[in-house]
């Protein structure tokens, strides 16, 4: 454990301003802007006016600069009902995915059941798999699923739940490996202690295994709600109802519907992006250490 | 705890620590000894839910799509199903004008991807890694495309591209009428135009990882190579390069997969009309078009289906056997 105090070491004694250093900077500025640019591009599309830029053509001195083409967007394209589909949506996904796959990882990792290795290895497979090689029975059987009452189309097709269940499905392949791994490098003194003393299995999962497992759900819950926010591909296919769509694969349809210029079109595609960044930026480290945890993971 | 992630490598944290590798198999067996029969009981459902539901909606579907593959079915009443043997497989391979250039074109993203922002996104991570002022945000400016749907930079991108109202097209006077560039229309041009959009998104994802891998090096070999004389691009080459090979792994298998995958921004740029078709685009419009050839779709998700698990089944080999060694 040397390595993080010999860092701060060296931070603090500044190192004298060397020429190469200086070089370093103004490339990695450079290339960090020429990186924003398509980004920046269209924060300052979004934030024209449709008839001056079209007098004036896209690159040239905004004489007006306001945020209408954001409320427009906004209230044109009733965004709202779209956040609130996306919500009903990833908000279950994400504690089920986190409630399930916990319990498949401590089943594996606590346990030594002797298919617990090919079990985690279905979880795992399964999640590398690319989504369009199961969307076909998958539409099919969405289609066949009656769920008269339990949905509003009367079936999984076309429904919050159906999305739910997928992304739950999915997705809990990816936590249950990461989960198995941690959960696996938690001392085993600890529950064998509970165990000893009578304690239940299922008292050993919530109230021992899982609290210690809290910086590996934390950021795994926040990687899982920026991907499932995310996703375009399930809903586009297994959603048919535009009102029933979330935001993300909603404003795909929006763009053609409602949305007529593309300053418009931007300051759409910007406000969708806001909770996935507003997520980022207060989790940062919890999304990287998430995406370093499961780098086996696209 | 937190800080600990962060540092671990996807490696580091499938190896558990040395040392405590018999004792806890040991311990389990004992462990499963104390079981009470509730228990067995609440631990069957604690597997047994969560596998069911992964099953049947992932593999179950996967091997309905491999056994429909060999039928035609045209999706309504399950009596309509017919057994075709290969005939769907025949007709994709030499009657589909857009199998093949799916096919190559899948290759070509996965080629451009490992060529050109892999490499990139290492560059930046050794940059970065060198404990500079502002490292957080040059590392945000960079990562920021990776957290933002590939929908929504499918929109960002179009901004860039459009003919007549695009940020190119006007830096360089193409967007007058007559002498339009057309980046998404034209097939010489869009898969191209597509896979800058994809790069730059690959770059930080790959960044993230390789600074992951490099914050995994063992300081003191740094040090052993700049007493030894070596310079920095030596130092590289020779002593860290070589310890990143987990992370390389990782990069290989994920970029790949990521090559498979590739769906969104096409689909949001042109539909994958012509010059940027791919295999995950000819599966999907056989159940969003009109057609609904259930049997046709599925072989051409079998054949994306046998590409993926020619790289998963490696992977997952090579990693669960050290995990079954530990």
């Amino acid at each position: 454990m040397s390595a993080p105090t010999l860092a701060a070491g060296a931070r603090k004694r500044r190192a004298p301003v060397r020429p190469a250093r200086v070089l370093l900077h103004v490339f990695l500025a450079g290339t960090a802007l020429a990186w924003l640019a398509p980004l920046l591009w269209a924060v300052f599309s979004a934030l024209r006016p449709y008839g001056e830029t079209s007098d004036k053509g896209y690159v040239s001195w905004p004489d007006t600069l306001n945020l209408d083409n954001f409320t427009n967007a906004f209230e044109q394209s009733d965004m709202t009902h779209y956040f609130v589909n996306t919500l009903l949506i990833a908000v279950p996904a994400v504690l089920l995915t986190l409630f399930l796959s916990s319990m498949v990882a401590f089943y594996v990792s606590r346990f030594d059941f002797r298919l617990n290795l090919a079990l985690l290895l279905v979880f795992t497979a399964g999640n590398l798999l690319p989504q369009q090689v199961i969307i076909t029975p998958l539409y099919r059987l969405y289609l066949l699923t009656d769920l008269p009452g339990i949905t509003e189309s009367g079936k999984l097709y076309d429904s919050a739940l159906g999305l739910v269940l997928i992304h739950v499905a999915f997705q809990s392949g990816f936590c249950a490996f990461v989960l198995s791994n941690y959960m696996r490098s938690l001392p085993d003194e600890l529950t064998e202690a509970a165990l000893v003393d009578g304690a239940s299995v299922w008292r050993l999962y919530w109230q021992i295994t899982l609290p210690l497992c809290k910086p590996a759900m934390a950021a795994l819950a926040t990687l899982l709600s920026i991907w499932i926010y995310n996703d375009f591909f399930w809903a586009l296919v297994l959603i048919s109802t535009g009102e029933n769509m979330p935001i993300t694969s909603a404003l795909n349809n929006l763009s053609g519907q409602y949305f007529t210029d593309p300053n418009l079109v931007a300051a759409g595609a910007l406000l969708t992006a806001i909770p996935t960044l507003v997520v980022y930026f207060a989790l940062q480290r919890q999304f990287v250490s998430g995406l370093t945890l499961g780098a086996n993971k696209s | 705890m937190t800080t600990d992630t962060t540092t671990k490598s996807p490696e580091a944290a499938s190896v558990p620590p040395p040392g405590a590798a018999s004792a806890p198999k040991r311990a389990a067996r004992g462990r499963r000894r104390l079981l009470t029969r509730r228990d067995r009981f609440t631990l069957a459902l604690m597997a047994g839910v969560p596998t069911v539901l992964h099953v049947a909606l992932v593999w179950v579907t996967a091997l309905a799509s491999i056994a429909l593959a060999f039928t035609t079915w045209d999706g309504i009443g399950f009596d309509s199903i017919r057994w075709v043997g290969l005939q769907n497989f025949e007709q994709l391979f030499n009657d589909n004008p857009q199998f093949w250039p799916a096919v190559q074109h899948n290759i070509i993203w996965f080629v451009v991807l490992i060529l050109i922002p892999t490499p990139l996104g290492l560059f930046l991570a050794v940059q970065l890694d060198k404990r500079i002022r502002f490292s957080r945000v040059y590392q945000t400016a960079f990562f920021l495309p990776v957290v933002i749907s590939m929908a929504c930079i499918g929109f960002v991108w179009q901004l860039v591209y459009n003919p007549d109202t695009g940020l190119i097209n006007s830096l360089i006077g193409a967007n007058t009428p007559g002498h339009y560039i057309d980046w998404i229309g034209d097939p010489d041009l869009n898969l191209w135009a597509v896979l800058v959009a994809a790069s730059w998104r690959h770059t930080g994802y790959m960044m993230i990882l390789y600074l992951a891998g490099l914050k995994g090096v063992d300081p003191s070999l740094r040090e052993a190579s700049a007493l030894d004389g070596a310079n920095e691009w030596q130092t590289f080459k020779n002593v860290i390069f070589p310890t990143l090979r987990p992370t390389n792994t990782v990069v290989l298998v994920v970029t790949i997969i990521e090559a498979l995958r590739a769906f969104d921004l096409v689909f949001v740029f042109n539909k994958g009309a012509q010059g940027t078709e791919l295999l995950s685009i000819l599966v999907t419009n056989n159940i969003i078009g009109e057609s609904s050839r259930i049997g046709y779709g599925s072989a051409i998700a079998v054949v994306l289906l046998v590409i993926s698990l020619v790289v998963i089944v490696p992977y997952l080999v090579a990693t669960f056997r050290k995990e079954r060694r530990s």
